[in-house]
């Protein structure tokens, strides 16, 4: 115990001098949450559409008028050319065409039906995707409001509709950053975890130090010890950081209980550090250990359902996601703040990673005891 | 006392170590003289524990290294060839948490670094990796030290260190010898081993000889003459090709020369060399030292 007392010391002395580890540690946490956060987020607005309208009558002005009305649309160009149009979606000044022929108003009277073309430019299909949708959803309205005029017209009783009306549970306002936030705070955890433990102990025998300490009566389970609880202190300090931050900065609620995210938090930290510590016995150099987490990182991230669910993703992944520590936490911690999920609800998310973290330590304990 | 075994080492195909067996007696200095790669690494570390050998066995004051490992490492001090503490640490804070890991503290055994230590202090509070490659030494024999090991083992300690500080370096050792440490010493100087109780030769992972420096040097069978000219680069080509040449080797300012019948007629020598144009010859016999013993000890292996 005296000698993990002094190892530990020795370690928090060491990030604490350390001046580029230092910044990172209270920095990284900061830019990632308050930055990727936008960068991520798949709301879209201003889409710039470039309007041709053929026609010239009250109803087409009457649907560009809507259309400019919506927060989503911006109309940063009117044309009378469809070959003009072309050219500015092709050079990115516009994001969607919109085309109204001639003998729109007149066709909606005589034939009660007229037809709008809309061209998104679909290089991002989800955001082309969403912009239609967003632009249908006018036009709809759009159609409704001409109806109900007419109808008006005819006979005094307003047309009765069936209206849906969509209530969001867990959270009402389709905030996406609040569906971001808590997946860049995994990434966070995952990298304090997986990079600066690994670069830790591939630094001691890249200098030559973890020589020096096998020739003392140090035991290599004292000195595992004193290189992951450093980094799982900072990992859960950097948990209750970004919760705060994310409270103050986003509103990003915590329905659940604190000490179910913490306990999670923990168990998820010792599978990440055992990660970290595995890679560091397969890597002689700090390099080869950098290359080798980013490339087991960026795949677990991607995999993991950061962006979208990984119900929607093919089957293969869905198998390999069993095995992918970052897919089990970025649904924790979701169903944790978001949906106030009680650790009943998590039990067998506890019990996959519970068994998670004794394997993977396992295995890169005794592959350390091998190699170092 | 260490003693050595039938120690055998490969790596993969290569063969480090070949049934090396010698004994370092208590409290001597011995040496351990061969070039790079010959092999004193491998050795160092299969004695520090931290290496397994695949055949053959060593113990340090009756303490089996493979067997009993953990045993090992509390009675002995090693320094590795490369600079190997923390170089974010401070000297003392290197100092104390070498000490604090061994159970104990600096005040503890003080005055047995005390002579060493002493010449560092005043940068106590210098990181490790700001330090000169002298001092960086120092610290190095500091920390291999301050749990008073009965047995010291230095991996090439005075490589890439400058002359003066490598007198320093060896007087050091001497004073520690007096304080009843058995040392162990590699280095690839020769001249150097004058200053050890006894060395080993080693070359290609196979002990070559085993005495004290005199006695090495005593062995050597022939006479040697030390010849100088103006002219050295060609002064070795004509003394290769004279008829009676034995062996020719360079060295400082002049070049070591053996004959075939160990018998040299100096006159002859000397109009020869006349002959090809050199001036200023001189052509003394002298005594052999160590590196003309390895040379010459080396020569079979290099046909």
């Amino acid at each position: 115990m005296r000698t993990i007392t002094f190892l530990l010391q020795k370690e928090f002395r060491q990030i604490r001098r350390n001046k580029t580890i230092l910044p990172i540690i209270f920095v990284l946490p900061i830019i990632q949450l308050l930055i990727l956060v936008h960068a991520t987020t798949f709301e879209i607005k201003n889409v710039n559409l470039c309007i041709v309208d053929m026609d010239m009558s009250n109803t087409s002005q009457q649907l560009i008028n809507k259309l400019e009305g919506s927060k989503f649309f911006e109309i940063t160009s009117t044309t009378f050319s469809y070959n003009e149009a072309e050219k500015q979606l092709a050079n990115n000044n516009a994001d969607m065409l919109v085309y109204i022929p001639q003998n729109f108003a007149r066709n909606l009277i005589k034939q009660k039906t007229a037809t709008v073309q809309f061209i998104p430019n679909a290089i991002n299909s989800n955001f082309a995707t969403l912009a239609f949708s967003y632009a249908s959803n006018v036009v709809m309205n759009f159609n409704k409001s001409i109806t109900v005029d007419w109808a008006a017209h005819i006979s005094p009783q307003p047309i009765k509709q069936i209206e849906t009306k969509a209530r969001y549970w867990y959270n009402p306002e389709l905030n996406y950053k609040w569906y971001m936030y808590p997946g860049i705070m995994v990434i966070l955890i995952s990298m304090i975890g997986i990079f600066l433990t690994g670069l830790n102990l591939v630094r001691e025998k890249e200098i030559g130090t973890s020589e020096q300490l096998n020739v003392t009566p140090i035991k290599k389970y004292q000195f595992i010890i004193s290189k992951l609880l450093p980094f799982l202190i900072i990992g859960l300090f950097e948990l209750i950081l970004a919760t705060v931050l994310g409270k103050i900065v986003y509103g990003v609620p915590l329905l659940g209980n604190i000490w179910v995210l913490v306990g999670f938090t923990f168990i998820y930290l010792l599978v990440v550090l055992g990660i970290g510590l595995f890679i560091s016995t397969l890597a002689e150099t700090q390099q080869q250990m950098m290359f080798i987490a980013f490339f087991v990182v960026i795949v677990f991230l991607l995999l993991s359902g950061i962006f979208t669910p990984t119900e929607s993703m093919p089957v293969w992944v869905q198998k390999f996601n069993l095995i992918n520590p970052l897919s089990y936490f970025m649904k924790v911690i979701r169903m944790i703040m978001l949906k106030g999920a009680s650790f009943k609800n998590l039990i067998n998310e506890f019990i996959s990673l519970s068994i998670y973290a004794v394997a993977i330590l396992g295995l890169a304990i005794f592959r350390y005891r091998k190699t170092a | 006392m260490i003693k050595i075994n039938q120690i055998s080492k490969n790596y993969e195909t290569v063969k480090a170590l070949k049934n090396v067996s010698f004994t370092v007696d208590e409290n001597e200095l011995f040496g351990l003289i061969g070039s790079d790669g010959a092999g004193k690494t491998t050795l160092f570390r299969i004695l520090t524990t931290l290496l397994l050998s695949n055949e053959g066995s060593a113990t340090l004051n009756n303490i089996n290294v493979k067997n009993d490992y953990k045993k090992v490492r509390e009675i002995i001090g090693y320094m590795p060839g490369k600079f190997s503490l923390y170089q974010d640490l401070s000297v003392e804070e290197n100092l104390n948490f070498f000490a604090s890991v061994f159970n104990t503290t600096i005040e503890e055994n003080y005055d047995l670094i005390a002579d060493i230590y002493k010449q560092i202090e005043p940068f106590k509070t210098r990181i490790a990796g700001k330090l000169s490659g002298g001092m960086k030494q120092k610290l190095a024999l500091s920390c291999a030290l301050i749990h008073k090991p009965k047995i010291l083992i230095l991996d090439e300690p005075t490589t890439g260190v400058d002359a003066v500080s490598r007198m320093e370096f060896w007087q050091m050792l001497k004073r520690l010898q007096t304080k009843g440490i058995t040392i162990l010493v590699s280095t690839p100087y020769m001249d150097e081993a004058e200053m050890c109780d006894r060395v080993a030769l080693i070359q290609n992972g196979e002990i070559l000889s085993i005495d004290t420096p005199k006695g090495i040097t005593n062995s050597f069978p022939y006479k040697l003459h030390a010849i100088s000219a103006d002219n050295k680069y060609q002064l070795i080509k004509d003394l290769r090709n004279h008829d009676n040449a034995r062996t020719v080797f360079p060295f400082g300012n002049s070049v070591h020369f053996t004959t075939a019948n160990n018998n040299l007629n100096e006159e002859e020598l000397y109009n020869y060399l006349m002959t090809n144009n050199h001036t200023n010859i001189s052509i003394i016999e002298t005594t052999p030292n160590i590196e003309d013993c390895f040379m010459e000890l080396m020569k079979p292996s290099r046909g």
